[in-house]
């Protein structure tokens, strides 16, 4: 905690304006995809952010490596606005370029991501030529071949010669992660790298994350729908999740904690939703009073989970709880944090109330 | 070689010499017999199901499980004779309705075969968008569907409008919508009802909700719980997720290199898998509950659909392999009264392949249940 963040998120704001329509000129839906989020990313750091989709995870995640740029808030990459330095606002400490290398992503579809008309070595040759001009085209070889064999792709001079269509889903990840790599960062987005492998091959890929941030200190922030790999991956990284809902980030906190001792009445959601093999086979009814997610154009007023929450009262319907201290390095957004908050005394919401709202009228009653 | 008995035969009751995942007692809805799905390649003759016998009982939930390029899928549309050319189905799939004669899935006319389709045995895949027609409200959906089949529209509609509840929607706003207002979820479960608004037997479905979030899924699991007890429903669950299906389904097949290697109730299956892959495949699953050092992925790739191993298809990434599995390929074995896995050395499979994850073994009953909270 000590010194500058990596990275410093502070009140981090990002609205997308969703046209209507060339001949609607009414007010444009706003969806506000991440809304007043603050977080550090420290050196050698692994947070895995998880939510479902449209919760703005993975915007938050492309602001966090200067990818998105915030409606609101500040990014600040040790100590240096990244937007002003982009803009040349102010006195830039750390030129753009040096951050746009610093901060690295994998996408979800590795085979998109990789020209499909250059063979491997032509692709991870390109951010040495460019970060590193004065490396002799030998020097470049060696080092491709030799990121190649530490990721498992050997013989590296066979794979170094193939196309991106001649190579496995895993394999296609691998040259991914090899082509951050060789830039050199200081953080790697992964965002939903992991998902879209065979379940035979997850464990070994995500293992594979944990080794290379290991031997290269890159910090990490892993997206992901999946509670049980990004458990995997920040638990083993000494790392923590974080959960977002609808733009905001709920509740964060070391892995196991978030694991073992959810807070966030949403957090035990999604453990709830998370299968488990050795629970038995029945499946009880959801432990929320709406399945569906609100419009994110229109967030429900106070806590956006209220409409959904088992455990919602009348003060959450007014008022937005601001992240409070669960305990050491874990913050959670809810007012049953507090012991002292009207919450405890306000009535618990009927079902009634919420189709008035958004809650299809033939909800059943609160499971459980 | 059990093509013409289970033809002439009228229940569900027949024998045959392969063992293979057929039993001979419960109330079949559907059985499949050396069922074989190949396509002509460039690189040759790319076998993608092969030689699969199946029984699926009336009213179970049974998951077949399987990585991509297993063939699961192909499973799926057999069942249907819907594969899509040019593969080309061969072997023998009978539907035996719950009062009248046997159906011969394969031998049906194109019409009949179309009624079969919704009415008898009805079908979900994995992304509805492509599922529904974009420029046809949902309203127009369930009205073609009981046009084509000349049912009674009113009728119809009013069990639409309830499926459409049970699944926890609101009737009228997604019959007056459009598929793209709806959400993925909304929209897959709108598909669910419509699959079973001309009240089929038997529901198959294929991923059916692989595309959505976990929290989605797991809903839309426990509705499906739901709907099978109202409806009598047999249901057919295809999935890459074993432990999704795990939470749902009474009986568990596994798929590997297009064939079917095990099958058995659930809690066997998570239990005392007796097949080295399915025991691999249970250690290389993230859980929320196992301690984290037990995963581990399997060694090695899945074959190529024109190159798949002689002998056993597992042979190559199994460490029990030895000479008898990679010159011969192994027939179901008996493992327990409903258990049966295709390996030669399923006694040893325990002790080659340990859970790694919760202690199975010890004391089922305890250990399962009070795991966590």
């Amino acid at each position: 905690m000590s010194g500058e963040p990596l990275v410093s998120l502070d009140g981090v704001e990002v609205h997308f304006e969703e046209s209507q329509g060339l001949l609607d000129f009414g007010e444009p839906e706003v969806v506000r995809a991440v809304d007043g989020v603050s977080l550090d990313i420290e050196e050698n750091d692994v947070v895995a952010l998880v939510g479902e989709s449209g919760c703005g995870k993975t915007t938050l995640g492309k602001t966090t490596i200067g990818l998105q740029r915030p409606t609101g808030g500040s990014v600040r990459y040790r100590g240096q606005d990244v937007w002003d330095a982009k803009d040349g606002r102010g006195d830039v400490e750390i030129p753009h370029d040096e951050i746009r290398r610093s901060l690295q992503i994998i996408h979800q579809d590795p085979g998109g991501s990789l020209n499909p008309n250059r063979r491997v070595r032509k692709i991870l040759e390109a951010p040495l030529k460019r970060w590193q001009s004065d490396m002799s085209a030998g020097d470049r070889r060696r080092e491709v071949r030799s990121m190649l064999e530490r990721v498992g792709m050997t013989p590296p001079a066979d794979y170094a010669g193939r196309y991106p269509h001649q190579l496995s889903g895993g394999e296609q990840q691998r040259v991914a992660l090899v082509r951050a790599l060789l830039m050199d960062p200081d953080l790697i987005l992964a965002d939903e790298a992991i998902s879209a492998l065979d379940v035979s091959l997850r464990v070994e890929m995500m293992d594979l994350l944990l080794e290379l941030q290991a031997q290269f200190d890159t910090s990490f922030v892993f997206v992901s729908h999946d509670l049980s790999n990004a458990r995997y991956l920040a638990s083993h990284a000494g790392g923590r999740i974080g959960v977002m809902y609808l733009g905001e980030l709920v509740e964060i906190g070391p892995a196991e904690r978030i694991i073992n001792d959810p807070k966030h009445p949403y957090t035990k959601v999604l453990r709830w939703a998370t299968p488990d093999l050795h629970a038995g086979s029945d499946a009880p009814e959801p432990p929320v009073r709406t399945i569906d997610i609100p419009d994110p154009t229109d967030p429900p007023s106070g806590c956006r989970f209220h409409t959904r929450c088992p455990e919602a009262r009348e003060a959450c319907r007014r008022h937005s709880p601001e992240p409070v201290d669960a305990a050491a390095d874990h913050e959670v957004a809810c007012f049953r944090e507090l012991d002292d908050h009207e919450y405890w005394s306000s009535p618990p919401l009927a079902d009634e109330d919420e189709s008035v709202d958004d809650a299809p009228p033939s909800q059943p009653s609160p499971a459980e | 070689m059990t093509d013409q008995d289970t033809r002439s035969t009228q229940t569900a009751t027949h024998s045959t010499e392969r063992t293979g995942s057929t039993d001979g007692t419960a109330d079949h809805v559907l059985e499949i017999r050396d069922a074989e799905v190949s396509f002509e390649m460039d690189r040759g003759v790319s076998r993608v199901m092969d030689h699969v016998d199946l029984d699926v009982h009336r009213g179970e939930i049974i998951g077949v499980v399987g990585e991509s390029g297993s063939g699961k899928s192909m499973l799926a549309s057999s069942m249907l004779d819907a594969v899509v050319d040019p593969g080309v189905l061969s072997g023998e799939i009978t539907y035996y309705p719950e009062d009248g004669e046997p159906v011969d899935v394969l031998g049906l006319s194109d019409r009949k075969l179309k009624r079969l389709r919704w009415e008898e045995i009805s079908m979900v895949f994995q992304g509805a968008m492509s599922s529904f027609n974009p420029t046809m409200g949902v309203r127009e959906h369930f009205v073609e569907t009981l046009e084509a089949h000349d049912d009674d529209v009113e009728a119809g509609m009013e069990r639409a409008r309830e499926l459409l509840s049970d699944l926890y929607l609101e009737p009228e706003r997604v019959l007056d919508a459009y598929p793209h207002e709806l959400s993925g979820g909304m929209r897959q479960r709108a598909l669910i009802a419509l699959s079973l608004v001309l009240e089929p037997e038997v529901l198959v479905m294929d991923e059916p909700t692989a595309a959505l979030d976990l929290l989605m899924q797991r809903s839309i699991l426990s509705l499906l719980e739901d709907l099978r007890e109202k409806h009598d429903l047999t249901m057919v669950f295809i999935t890459h997720d074993l432990p999704l299906v795990a939470e749902l389904a009474d009986r568990i097949a596994v798929m590997y290199a297009f064939e079917l290697i095990e099958i058995g109730p659930t809690d066997e299956i998570l239990r005392h898998a007796a097949h080295p892959y399915t025991r691999a495949l249970l250690n290389a699953t993230p859980n929320l509950d196992a301690p984290l050092e037990e995963m581990r992925s399997i060694e090695g790739a899945a074959p190529d659909p024109v190159d798949v191993p002689d002998g056993c298809t597992y042979h190559p990434r199994c460490p029990l392999a030895d000479e008898t599995c990679v010159a011969d390929d192994p027939d179901f074995r008996q493992v327990d009264a409903a258990h049966e896995a295709a390996c030669f050395h399923w006694e040893d499979a325990a002790e080659a392949v340990p859970f790694t994850g919760v202690d199975v073994d010890a004391d089922p009953q305890t250990s399962i249940t009070e795991e966590h909270r």
